[in-house]
């Protein structure tokens, strides 16, 4: 297909993340950050993402396995997932990650391991949105269009 | 007979009278020898008799006379010759020494006499002295009773109690059967019996007070006796004896006013209260000087006293009354200051509440303005621009008004073209003044300076505001705006009294006047003109929408700049002039290089401050790390990244400008880490700026940034746009902290 067509589809597609509240205004800021010298940067930043969430759920999956469960390493870690969600703009990730974190709060072992559940859930879709987002990107590129940008108005 | 040596006595010894004479003889001896004897005893017992020679010679004479007749026992019978030689040497001594003693006692006897007239003489004066004492008693008694009458009369401060202690005490001190005290009245006509010390309830006597004798007791200051016929001492039925005598002695009563010490003893226009005194009846008892002494003094410190009670009162009265006002002056303040935190919370809510969706309407009509549009559609967005404009303004007007009368606003002190000021104004105001066909002409004076130091946006929009209602308030006609400088004598408005202008070297006084030839003012609504919401209801012409506020905020932007504001008419539909006088500082010639010295920096200021700006950035969260990254990067920082705080502390050093820490994350002691870089760096222009970047804070841990010795506080999610002016901001004023 054209390179404008898939522009407009890629335009598209990135909307309807923002408007469902995956993504937020954070992305567009890192997206901004995108030049010359720095052509990679978003991509970048969502791999190491990825690869920091991973590791993070993991903790936690192993930490809530526990018996005696240590809500403050589960907290250190939320935190962490937090921090990292909202840098790169992961509206529903970040979400689900405070309310995690005052459940861990309260020590609420059964609600704790329900929003485990919940924050996995959202970042597996959120990772298939942007794995998605970013292969019709390489797609673009790939085919000599630039990658166009979004604006919206808030 | 024997021929012997014998006298022979003249008479026989038995004869009668020789034995009469014998027996004499020897008593007389006795006597003569026993004299001598007491003498001696008594006089060794007394201690002051000083003529103890004479009373040896008095001896020797009796003890001789006393040997001459014992010897003279002797020649009764016949006696030898012996005996009558030794009688005749005792006879001779005995004339030698008595001859001696008369001539001695002519010295003596008048010594002994005028020792009795001394004593005599000092028994007189005894009795005198006697006397005396009796009368320094008598007065020492009198001033006792006087002491204790005033400590009396003293000790208390009511005036019932005063007059009534005075009378019993005086009562009793002098014995007397009545005592009264007569008060003026109201009218002054009268005197009235107000209390005495027998009849309990003194019915309302009065007697007219221009009686003869009453005009002669006030007339001296001493105690006078006066008839108990007069109509004062009537007081008693009248007895059948004799009534005792009446002293009546007057009593000033003292007002506060009257207390001039200097001329205390003409005391003119007085009132005066009388004091009868009356001395029991049937008791022949005298009025002593002393006692009327008594009565004078006792009425001299009644009225004292009495004045005193007065004043207390009255300062009594006067604190209560104070302290009423002051408890309800305490309620008003207190309500007036909870008024004042009400409306300074409100103010504070809406100031927030009110600009953010204007300044997020105003921002999103002209971001729509830049995009493709339509014309209809351009038309409706200036529309929405032009509205939310004027709505902003209104809404700024009315915080600023009302931060204007906290005292809170201060002007923003700059230099600016005073020029550019009046042709922007002739600007803005050229297309409503032609589209109502009005001329407008701008004169400024060759003399005004063209640069000023003032705040330039408030005088724009105190002359804008000025402008603006003269072409309002005109349908016709033309405007004139003039400005100059203003001279001394036109500084001087008898309007303004309150104005007083001071020249000084670095200073000078913009005046400007703008006359519209318009529906004028009635000159008695002027005053009203500079009330807020006050509007002129009496003219139907003004259909100004203005909240009113306009021309009050003007005056306060005026008085700020220590100028003044007035508008002069000479009636309806005569036009008016307003004028304005302002104080602005005088500034030197400035050319363009110089004008940076102005608050705000051009923005490539702050881009060339950022550029190369060696930074690091401590986070432990990889993703928001490398996100910080790339934004200082785009703006062309050098960073440098670390993920703990020993690194940190390993890899900071004085080239770094700024550090970026994230204190949000447990675990991590970015106070510790801040007191470790102050210790590091002990000079200040060495040490980078520490900057706190955190994702949700409060003010506690504003707080405790600071206190740990932070320079900044950033909030995160931070955009590109907000990064660049923070650092911008950071660099020159070398502190940020963000508002939470």
């Amino acid at each position: 297909m054209e390179v404008g067509q898939m522009q407009r589809r890629l335009v598209d597609y990135t909307k309807s993340l923002f408007m469902e509240g995956f993504l937020d205004a954070q992305f567009l800021q890192l997206q901004q950050l995108q030049d010359e010298s720095n052509p990679d940067f978003v991509v970048e930043v969502v791999s190491l993402f990825f690869d920091d969430s991973e590791k993070l759920l993991n903790d936690l999956t192993m930490a809530l396995d526990q018996p005696n469960v240590d809500f403050k390493k589960v907290d250190a870690h939320v935190h962490q997932l937090k921090g990292s969600s909202s840098s790169i703009g992961a509206q529903r990730v970040k979400n689900a990650c405070i309310a995690f974190r005052s459940f861990c709060e309260e020590q609420n072992i059964d609600a704790t391991l329900r929003c485990l559940q919940q924050v996995k859930q959202e970042y597996y879709l959120v990772k298939n949105k942007l794995e998605t987002m970013l292969r019709l990107e390489q797609q673009i590129v790939a085919a000599g269009g630039s990658i166009p940008m979004i604006e919206l108005g808030f | 007979m024997e021929s012997c040596n014998c006298i022979e006595p003249q008479w026989p010894p038995d004869d009668l009278l020789m034995k009469y004479q014998y027996i004499s003889d020897f008593f007389i001896a006795l006597a003569y020898f026993s004299i001598p004897l007491e003498l001696i005893y008594f006089v060794k017992k007394s201690a002051v008799f000083p003529y103890r020679w004479v009373l040896v010679q008095f001896g020797a004479f009796i003890v001789l006379c006393g040997a001459t007749h014992l010897i003279n026992l002797w020649t009764f019978t016949v006696h030898s010759r012996t005996v009558a030689s030794v009688m005749t040497t005792a006879k001779v001594l005995t004339a030698a020494v008595s001859c001696i003693t008369a001539l001695m006692l002519v010295h003596i006897i008048p010594d002994l006499l005028s020792v009795k007239t001394r004593e005599l003489f000092l028994k007189n004066k005894a009795a005198e002295l006697d006397r005396e004492m009796g009368l320094i008693r008598t007065q020492e008694e009198t001033g006792r009773h006087v002491r204790m009458l005033t400590h009396e009369i003293r000790s208390t401060l009511d005036r019932h109690t005063i007059l009534k202690t005075t009378l019993v005490e005086l009562g009793r001190t002098l014995a007397l059967e009545e005592c009264a005290l007569w008060m003026p009245t109201r009218t002054g006509l009268e005197l009235q019996l107000s209390y005495t010390l027998r009849q309990q309830n003194p019915v309302g006597y009065t007697v007219p007070i221009h009686h003869p004798v009453i005009n002669q007791v006030f007339s001296s200051n001493r105690a006078v006796k006066i008839s108990p016929n007069c109509p004062v001492a009537r007081l008693r039925p009248a007895g059948k004896y004799m009534p005792g005598e009446v002293v009546a002695v007057r009593v000033p009563l003292l007002h506060l006013s009257n207390f001039h010490i200097n001329d205390w003893p003409e005391l003119s226009t007085k009132r005066y209260a009388l004091m009868v005194l009356m001395l029991p009846s049937d008791s022949a008892r005298q009025w002593h000087v002393h006692e009327l002494e008594l009565v004078e003094v006792v009425a001299d410190q009644v009225a004292v006293a009495l004045s005193h009670a007065a004043i207390l009162e009255e300062s009594m009265r006067a604190r209560d009354l104070l302290m009423e006002q002051n408890v309800a002056l305490d309620l008003a303040r207190r309500e007036a200051e909870t008024a004042i935190r009400a409306r300074n919370d409100f103010l504070a809510v809406m100031n927030h509440e009110m600009r953010t969706p204007m300044h997020a309407i105003i921002a999103l009509s002209s971001l729509l303005q830049e995009t493709e549009l339509t014309p209809e559609q351009r038309l409706m967005v200036e529309t929405i621009l032009k509205s939310s404009n004027l709505l902003a303004t209104l809404i700024n007007d009315v915080l600023d008004l009302s931060g204007l009368e906290d005292g809170s606003l201060q002007l923003d002190l700059g230099t600016f073209n005073l020029y550019a000021v009046f042709r922007e104004v002739l600007n803005l105001i050229k297309p409503i003044a032609s589209v109502k066909k009005l001329h407008v002409s701008l004169t400024l004076a060759p003399d005004l300076p063209e640069y000023a130091i003032g705040d330039e946006k408030r005088l724009m929009q105190t002359i804008l505001n000025i402008v603006g209602n003269a072409v309002k308030f005109s349908k016709e006609g033309s405007i004139s705006i003039t400005a100059f400088v203003a001279k001394l004598d036109t500084l001087r408005d008898s309007k303004a009294p309150e104005f007083l202008p001071v020249l000084s070297d670095n200073h000078f006084y913009l005046r400007v006047q703008v006359k519209d030839s318009g529906s004028g003012i009635n000159p008695l609504d002027i005053p009203k003109l500079f009330t807020k919401f006050a509007q002129n209801q009496s003219t139907g012409t003004r259909n100004s929408g203005g909240s009113g506020l306009g021309l009050a905020i003007c005056k306060r932007f005026v008085n700020l700049m220590e100028g003044h504001i007035w508008i002069e008419s000479e009636g309806l539909g005569k036009g008016c002039t307003a004028i304005l006088i302002v104080k602005l500082g005088m500034a030197e010639r400035v050319n363009e290089s110089k004008l940076p010295y102005m608050p705000k920096m051009p923005t490539n200021h702050g881009q060339t401050a950022i550029a190369g700006l060696k930074v690091l950035v401590m986070d432990e969260n990889g993703v928001s790390r490398m996100v910080t990254k790339g934004l200082l990067l785009h703006l062309g920082c050098d960073v440098t990244m670390v993920g703990s705080s020993d690194e940190c502390l390993r890899l900071v050093s004085h080239e770094h400008k700024v550090v970026f820490m994230d204190i949000c994350v447990p675990g991590i002691d970015s106070y510790g880490i801040t007191i470790r870089i102050h210790e590091k760096f002990t000079k200040r222009h060495e040490r980078p700026l520490l900057v706190a970047l955190t994702g949700n804070t409060d003010k506690v841990k504003k707080e405790n940034c600071m206190r740990a010795g932070m320079d900044g506080l950033i909030l995160k999610p931070v955009s590109l746009d907000k990064m660049r002016s923070v650092l911008t901001d950071l660099l020159e004023h070398r502190v940020f902290f963000e508002a939470i």
